[in-house]
């Protein structure tokens, strides 16, 4: 812990910068806690999340069927990518009414949360813990973390909403007796002896897609954050090497970052629509 | 690295976010994106149906131009026969009058001549008798002689 006047040591720096802000004032000690919940996380993701629906909500209040401006624009193109690739992936036009927005949410959404990375990572935790310390606080104990989709509670959060949309669908579609009738004989057949190999498969199938879809976007957006620190560490060492090092890694760094955060919107949108557009095939 | 109600709370924000996009952001841009698509489709149709117009009409355009060219050639072919026609008979009723006219001419020159004929005949006759009566020196009874007057003037003839 940083006392007064003394700097943070590098180790101290990186913690303080992967510590979220939660309702116990402390970092979580157990690694799964009901109780525990991430204020930074929720609180970024709720105010892009309304960012994002209000942007949309803008585009589609003026939205008309003459030429449309640039701002209408860019959001009809990405409407229009969204409704090809859901008419590509789920067949049926009810369920899409749901899902196309849904996956067009998701990917502006997640977008936009991951792309609070390439604000300097230094910017908002300091301003937080000046507001800390002038309420009182010990600065060292202002946690914050900008990016909501590098909080693992949240992008499993974002997955199990998925797992359960594809778990509405596979019953809305197949019925509660055709749903568990392939639950226990795919994907192998129906026979007797393979029912229990066929359940536990779907069961698997099942917890790695969520789990991996939810990791897969944490993943990306720890590692990116932890390295825009361990930059910004670089940089902090105060001399020409560091100064410059941080100018060209940073530069590199965040240039390809653009690419991460867009890709892995459209990863986690262009799975969301296959892991439902799969609750509707029946094997 | 920890799980914690975060998990619950994004999961319910998720779908609230994805609910207000279906009810609010979704239906108004695609009715926009639908209702452009068939302006754009009846725009290229009518375009198209004007394309296709205008080749009907040039083709009228082209057909209109070929009669009234037949109908003109008809009329200039008419007129030309009904010329020649009026010339024709004009030519003819020219030559009809020099041709009575001529006849007249002949006619009144014949009676001219018999006239001037039947005159000179008097006077031959009575300059005969003058002149016999100058020769005789005598006044021969005309009644006496007309017989033999008349044989003269019918041998003159």
């Amino acid at each position: 812990m940083a006392t007064e006047g003394h700097a943070p040591t590098a180790s101290e720096y990186v913690i303080h910068h992967l510590t979220h802000l939660n309702n116990t004032g402390h970092a979580q000690e157990n690694i799964i806690d009901w109780s525990v919940i991430n204020l930074d996380s929720m609180f970024y993701s709720i105010v892009i999340g309304a960012l994002t629906v209000f942007l949309l909500w803008l585009a589609a209040r003026k939205a008309t069927s003459g030429v449309p401006g640039r701002f209408q624009g860019i959001v009809e193109i990405l409407v229009d990518m969204v409704a090809d690739q859901a008419k590509g992936i789920v067949h049926s036009a009810e369920s899409r009414r749901f899902v196309a927005p849904l996956a067009l949410t998701v990917f502006v959404w997640i977008f936009l949360m991951n792309a609070m990375d390439l604000l300097p990572v230094d910017l908002l935790p300091r301003i937080w813990e000046g507001m800390y310390a002038a309420g009182g606080g010990d600065p060292a104990h202002a946690y914050m973390r900008v990016v909501a989709t590098a909080d693992l509670s949240a992008t499993l959060g974002m997955s199990t909403g998925v797992l359960l949309l594809c778990l509405y669908y596979n019953i809305k579609i197949k019925g509660v007796g055709g749903w568990v009738h392939e639950l226990f004989t795919a994907p192998f057949g129906s026979h007797p002896l393979l029912y229990p190999i066929n359940f536990a498969m779907q069961i698997i199938e099942f917890v790695a897609k969520t789990v991996s879809h939810g990791m897969r976007l944490f993943g990306n957006m720890y590692a990116g954050e932890l390295i825009f620190i361990l930059i910004a560490l670089l940089g902090s060492t105060a001399t020409v090497f560091g100064f410059l090092g941080h100018v060209i890694a940073g530069s590199i760094w965040a240039i390809f970052h653009i690419l991460i955060i867009t890709l892995q919107a459209f990863i986690f949108m262009m799975l969301t629509l296959v892991y439902v557009g799969q609750a509707h095939e029946s094997h | 690295m920890n799980l914690n109600a975060t998990l619950i709370a994004q999961l319910v924000v998720f779908f609230i976010l994805a609910w207000f996009t279906m009810k609010f952001v979704w239906p108004p841009i695609v009715k926009a994106l639908d209702e452009r698509a068939n302006k754009i489709a009846d725009g290229l149709a009518a375009a198209d149906k004007a394309k296709a117009d205008l080749a009907l009409a040039e083709k009228k355009v082209v057909e209109e131009l070929r009669k009234a060219r037949e109908s003109a050639g008809d009329v200039r072919t008419s007129a030309e026969k009904q010329a020649s026609q009026l010339i024709d008979e004009a030519r003819a009723e020219a030559s009809r009058i020099i041709a009575a006219a001529r006849e007249a001419a002949e006619h009144e020159a014949g009676a001219a001549t018999q006239r001037a004929k039947e005159a000179l005949r008097d006077q031959v006759a009575h300059l005969a008798v003058a002149g016999a009566e100058k020769i005789l020196r005598r006044e021969i009874d005309a009644k006496v002689h007309a017989k033999l007057l008349a044989n003269l003037k019918q041998e003159l003839q």
